[in-house]
């Protein structure tokens, strides 16, 4: 099997975010994989090693596909030191700000030619959090969208495979013969940490850089335009008071101060 | 006056108390057109129960639906937009409707927004990012305004409606059905309020040490839902499914109470916008004071109970 894993590179969760003209400044954070995508990592490396292994000249590859500055390559060593054969970055500067319209046309883009069987996404990243790119890669392919998924078993020799969704609404079992756009949730596993080997083996793996003209995509503006965007005050810290028996009566009468109850 | 398409948010068979909060927004921007999807027979039930300022409605069945899930629905939707060509669709922010906002923004060449808190009426959405610390209002530029609204954060009118209804014959696309569902095992609803649409919300998290009775006792005294932290729901003491933080759920009620969390950013990130945050916590130094309207450094197994006491008494 061919699978692709598409991740992003993010500002660390635990880094101050700020906007500049619009966009999320970038340059000055701390930037990661985006931990949601480990999780997609991890089942892609699972499903491989489940059928026959990754290795090379084994029976699948394990392709990381991402979109983002040169600098995305820290984030992309990162899935391939947990043991992904090979990578793809899109890095423009036309890209810039793109929107998850484009985002989601550029990784359709090279997954239509790689032929791949199956791609895996996380659910969403914790920076822009719209959790809506899987839905539009599998859109524009026009192939079979398996999201939220909790579980994923994949049959190689039928080229199916099953998922359970989990979301709010509740729990559904679907399948689909390949190829399909998977994203799976945070609780499907247990993603690994790089072994001191995988970490050395990385160094060796290749990471293809291409831009907008070498995957033959030409790139449209954004289509939400930001108007302003500005910090939020911060919430003050209000009223602190240490229980000494009357803590619970205290916290009723605030309730009613503010007319909550 | 512009054409706002809305589509009415089913709990099951039931028109959820979004839906009207996604009309009184669509209102402000044009006549609002309730797209109803549903299973065959079920529309029309649904049309009575819609409340809010609706001026007509659109329903389309299919047995589809069930089997093939958000593409099947995406695809209806899409067809009726294409057609209709209203300036604006309005979706409940959840899993479902984003990735359904997703699909149709593609299919009909339409820019996105996610998870607005306000619709303005010249289209422009505020949306509260990077864990809710900034504001960010923004438009869609290109085709449809295709935009998602979460939950409880619209006041919504909620006068009963009477639309002028319309029955369209659509079917599914063979694109849509490349995926299908062999079985579907709804959420059992507790007696509680639904969590992201709750006006009240107290959760528990690593300081319960698993005993949720005290937490749940003052939840049912303020007829609120019930929270958790990762923490509680990693270790199996409550359902992942009342999870509130960055990968659960992203609520903002009235009054949010937090007791025995610590308020790690991921937790933050789920309820900081929250009106009014009150929280209990042995620990003093616990990060979730910094953003707490009032807090009660103490133990939650002394406090939760005298202050559900205090609140039936003021009840009766």
């Amino acid at each position: 099997m061919k699978i692709a894993v598409c991740v992003k590179q993010v500002p660390d969760s635990w880094a101050e975010k700020k906007m500049i003209n619009g966009t999320l400044d970038r340059e000055g954070v701390d930037a990661v994989l985006n931990d949601l995508d480990e999780y997609a990592v991890e089942e892609a490396l699972r499903i491989a090693e489940a059928h026959g292994g990754n290795e090379e000249g084994g029976a699948n590859t394990v392709t990381i596909i991402s979109m983002g500055p040169e600098r995305a390559t820290e984030a992309i060593r990162k899935a391939l030191s947990m043991g992904a054969n090979d990578a793809i970055l899109i890095s423009d500067s036309a890209l810039a700000g793109a929107d998850a319209i484009t985002t989601s046309a550029v990784l359709a883009k090279v997954i239509e030619t790689g032929g791949f069987d199956l791609v895996l996404c996380g659910t969403e990243s914790t920076d822009a959090r719209m959790s809506v790119v899987p839905a539009m890669i599998s859109a524009r392919l026009g192939w079979a969208q398996l999201t939220f998924a909790g579980s994923v078993v994949v049959d190689p020799a039928a080229s199916t495979v099953a998922i359970t969704r989990v979301t709010d609404a509740g729990v559904d079992s679907m399948g689909a013969s390949f190829p399909a756009v998977l994203s799976v949730i945070e609780k499907i596993n247990e993603p690994r940490y790089p072994s001191f080997k995988g970490i050395m083996a990385s160094k060796k793996k290749t990471i293809d850089v291409r831009d907008c003209a070498a995957i033959g995509i030409s790139v449209q503006g954004a289509w939400s335009v930001v108007a302003d965007s500005a910090p939020r005050p911060a919430r003050a810290a209000g009223i602190k008071v240490t229980d000494s028996g009357d803590g619970g009566k205290e916290l009723v009468d605030f309730l009613a101060g503010k007319k909550l109850i | 006056m512009s054409n706002v398409f809305i589509l009415v948010d089913l709990q099951g068979d039931a028109v959820s108390k979004t839906t009207a909060e996604l009309a009184t927004a669509g209102a402000r921007m044009g006549d609002v057109t309730a797209i109803v999807v549903a299973a065959p027979g079920k529309s029309g039930a649904v049309v009575s129960a819609l409340t809010g300022p609706i001026s007509s409605a659109i329903c389309i069945e299919s047995g589809d639906l069930a089997t093939h899930g958000v593409p099947a629905y995406a695809d209806l939707i899409s067809q009726i937009v294409l057609e209709k060509k209203p300036s604006a669709l309005l979706i409940a922010s959840h899993a479902f409707g984003k990735e359904i906002a997703a699909r149709v923004a593609i299919a009909t060449d339409s820019g996105i927004i996610t998870d607005a808190v306000d619709v303005a009426a010249d289209g422009t959405a505020t949306q509260l990012v990077f864990g809710g610390s900034t504001t960010v209002h923004s438009k869609i530029s290109h085709g449809v305004s295709i935009m998602t609204i979460r939950a409880n954060t619209i006041e919504a009118n909620t006068a009963p409606a009477s639309p002028a209804v319309e029955n369209i014959g659509k079917s599914v696309s063979d694109g849509a059905k490349k995926a299908t569902i062999t079985s579907t095992q709804p959420f059992v609803k507790g007696g509680r309020p639904e969590l992201t649409e709750a006006n009240i919300v107290v959760s528990g998290g690593r300081g319960t040490n698993g005993d949720f009775a005290a937490v749940e006792g003052f939840a049912d005294a303020l007829g609120a839902a019930v929270g958790a932290s990762r923490a509680a729901t990693d270790a199996g003491w409550y359902p992942h499914t009342h999870q509130v933080g960055q990968t659960g759920k992203t609520v903002s009620p009235q009054l949010y109470v937090a007791c025995g969390i610590s308020g790690a950013i991921q937790h933050r990130a789920g309820m900081q916008t929250s009106k009014t945050i009150v929280v209990v916590n042995k620990d003093a130094e616990a990060p979730i004071f910094d953003i707490a309207d009032f807090g009660v450094i103490g133990d939650l197994f002394a406090v939760l109970p005298k202050a559900t006491e205090g609140v039936i008494a003021r009840k009766s």
